[in-house]
């Protein structure tokens, strides 16, 4: 039985690969074979540790559920990318050539995702990317099998928090990022519309990514006689910006404002007190009091030692969001067009976040959006709160998104800047 | 003459003959997977190669063969994805522009050996890199560039293989006659002796040049099919572990054999490969491999092969 069981799958997909898509019946594929899910994350090189966050945080989800879902099992294989889009592109063909997955989950570099989706482009398999946030993969150049389940585009999160600090009434911001696409979709998405809403964005600053030390941008900052700063930083780099931006005595004069990354757990769990204060956006707030929010924190924090980082979250959410879409077709995800329809009308529900989330148009989550605070809790760590509310913030903003998607994608040179 | 012509070449048409065997079969008994990953062993073989003519042959280790063979690449998505051009002429511009690349690497790093050599290459390769990380609208930056995919006879993994398989042998071929040539012989000479040639009235430094040059070229074959296998570049393929990762290969397989490259880039790439399958740590398992071997082969492995079968002659 488990021969023939194994030949009608092996069938189905040769048949798979030989069309090009899965137009074999539906009953040829043996709904009690185990799910295989193909998991890539860097769990080497220079951002191994929110690879291993990736791992974890899309585990936890497997492992509540037992590794069983709508009566199958599920396999899920984990493959590292070492952070290398050549890597990632042989693990990937490994994961659908070798081991048949039947979809790609993961990457955390934008290189190693675009790679990954130039490659899933031809094959057809469905790619979920929780953490790859390049803009364009579900804007300019989408493809319809690369879905961001309980992800966001780059410049999606700090839009909203332009729109705060207009409020607040900030007039000159200067911007400093890290000089790699993620930083300049982020910065431009803040500039857009800071300065559409009439602020002046004085200056923007790049640095190299692993930047030892700050001084010469902090010094500048500091002269230019600025509302507030917007900072875009992530990893060791945002750790190292946080220390020097208190060591030069700007903490408390100028009004620091963080990409999501900026103030993620993952960098503020070594921080101390130079951390509080610091305000940025984010679909996800650790310090909400949202009762799925706190459950969801508590129990990553049993399991692991530590409040969960935007890594692990998105990739527990985007499991969970996937599986939630695998119920519905009572585990029959072998007609590969029918399950991204049903993908991509999905609704995420009870997930962490407390709120459903569905997709807009183009494969990419419309969210609620906190602008968040970083205070120190009741065990002494410090964490995100909220302070208030975007709600429903797509992708394209306030815009028309065939109007959007006509103007060029951002990049070091075009910020989409208002003169 | 025939008869003359084989002994001469033995070495090299038995290996070739083994290669063109052991991968011929591949696809007869192996998954897509396994095809690809045979493709990729025999790109780098090349690159290997191609560093095996300054290391082996002619005592100069570079590491800037990367970079060379990543320019090519570069230059091949380019001309398809983003200028629209033929597959054709892309891989001929981009052999072009490796041949070229390497040509100005040659002119500066001629004069030099050693240690020296070394360092140029290294830091002409982290120019490239650079140019490649900066200068963003042209090659996408740290996203790199996306292809448009192989031309439709060359779409189907199997025909593409052979392909590859056909081009990486009757290089290999080339580059052996290079070697074997009295021009590789000059070489050899100044590997040996740098002093003694050009007091006989070689011209070490144009020697250099041209065999710099020479390897260019290959190098550039090797990184224009990485392009149609990988359809994917990013400054990851330029980059300084790219021009190592070929060096080791040579390494491994034993410099100054060149026909090692092929042992040396399966050994890599099937470690890469498949020890991940079982450990995080493969880059320790690789570590560890090269220990091995530089303790008890430092010759490589097809080195060793030759000495112990030359002393089990003799007895």
């Amino acid at each position: 039985m488990e021969r023939r069981h194994f030949l009608k799958s092996t069938g189905a997909v040769l048949t798979a690969t030989a069309f090009g898509t899965l137009a074999a019946p539906t009953i040829l594929r043996a709904d009690t074979a185990p799910i295989r899910i193909g998991l890539m994350t860097p769990l080497s090189g220079v951002v191994a540790a929110g690879g291993r966050e990736i791992s974890e945080g899309f585990n936890l989800y497997w492992e509540e559920r037992g590794y069983e879902i709508a009566g199958r099992k599920v396999e899920v294989l984990i493959e590292d990318d070492a952070g290398n889009p050549d890597t990632a592109l042989q693990k990937a063909r490994r994961l659908v050539e070798q081991e048949k997955v039947d979809f790609l989950f993961g990457n955390l570099l934008a290189n190693t995702g675009l790679a990954v989706a130039n490659y899933v482009k031809d094959t057809g398999t469905p790619y979920f990317i929780p953490v790859i946030a390049a803009d364009d993969l579900t804007q300019r150049q989408r493809i319809r099998n690369v879905i961001r389940v309980a992800g966001y585009t780059a410049s999606q999160m700090s839009r909203p928090l332009a729109d705060w600090a207009l409020k607040q009434g900030y007039k000159r911001i200067a911007t400093i990022g890290q000089d790699y696409s993620f930083g300049h979709e982020q910065c431009a998405g803040f500039a857009q519309v800071f300065t559409e809403g009439g602020g002046e964005i004085v200056e923007q600053l790049w640095n190299p990514l692993n930047t030892a030390d700050f001084s010469p941008y902090i010094g500048q900052l500091a002269d230019m006689n600025l509302d507030a700063i917007f900072a875009m930083e992530l990893g060791a780099d945002a750790t190292r910006f946080i220390k020097q931006y208190t060591d030069f005595g700007l903490k408390g004069n100028v009004p620091l404002l963080g990409a999501q990354n900026f103030t993620d757990q993952s960098v503020i769990r070594t921080l101390g007190e130079e951390c509080e204060g610091i305000i940025s956006s984010a679909h996800f707030a650790e310090g909400s009091d949202n009762p799925e929010t706190q459950k969801f924190v508590e129990n990553y924090t049993q399991k692991f030692g530590k409040m969960p980082s935007l890594y692990g979250f998105s990739h527990y959410s985007g499991a969970l969001w996937v599986g939630q879409v695998i119920e519905s077709l009572n585990g029959d995800i072998s007609d590969r067009d029918a399950f991204l329809d049903a993908v991509l009308a999905s609704e995420l529900e009870n997930s962490p976040l407390g709120r459903p989330v569905k997709f807009d148009g183009y494969g990419n989550p419309i969210y609620d959006i906190y602008i968040r605070k970083v205070e120190k809790n009741a065990d002494g760590k410090y964490w995100n709160v909220p302070i208030e509310t975007y709600p429903q913030v797509s992708q394209f903003w306030t815009y028309d998104p065939e109007e959007y998607l006509k103007t060029p994608a951002f990049s070091r040179d075009y910020q989409g800047m208002k003169k | 003459m025939l008869a003359v012509g084989f002994a001469k070449n033995r070495p090299a048409i038995i290996a070739l003959a083994i290669v063109l065997v052991v991968f011929g079969v591949m696809p007869l008994i192996g998954s897509s997977y396994q095809v690809s990953i045979a493709n990729e062993i025999l790109i780098f073989a090349l690159l290997a190669m191609s560093i095996d003519v300054l290391a082996g042959y002619s005592g100069r280790t570079s590491l800037g063969h990367g970079a060379i063979f990543g320019a090519s690449t570069y230059v091949v998505i380019y001309w398809t994805s983003v200028m629209g051009g033929s597959p054709l002429v892309a891989i001929v511009l981009g052999v072009l522009v490796a041949v070229l690349v390497a040509a100005v690497f040659g002119l500066l790093a001629s004069r030099v050996s050693g240690v020296y050599f070394l360092l140029l290459t290294l830091a002409l390769g982290m120019i490239v890199w650079g140019v490649a990380l900066r200068w963003t609208s042209v090659s996408g930056g740290e996203n790199g560039l996306r292809g448009v995919g192989r031309p439709e006879w060359l779409t189907n993994p199997i025909v593409f293989f052979y392909v590859c398989l056909v081009t990486v042998v009757v290089m290999s071929a080339v580059i052996w006659r290079f070697v074997q040539s009295p021009f590789g012989l000059t070489l050899r000479g100044i590997r040996d002796s740098e002093s003694r040639m050009s007091s006989l009235g070689y011209g070490c430094a144009t020697h250099m040049f041209i065999a710099f040059t020479v390897t260019g070229f290959f190098a550039g074959v090797a990184g224009a099919l990485y392009a149609l296998f990988n359809n994917f570049v990013s400054p990851s393929t330029v980059q300084l572990s790219q021009s190592v990762e070929g060096l080791l290969m040579a390494i491994l397989g034993g410099i100054g054999t060149l026909f090692g490259a092929f042992i040396g880039a399966a050994a890599i790439i099937l470690l890469e490969n498949f020890v991940s399958q079982y450990t995080a740590r493969w880059p320790m398992v690789l570590g560890f491999m090269f220990i091995a071997t530089m303790i008890f082969a430092p010759e490589g492995v097809l080195g060793a092969f030759r000495r112990i079968f030359r002393i089990n002659k003799k007895l």
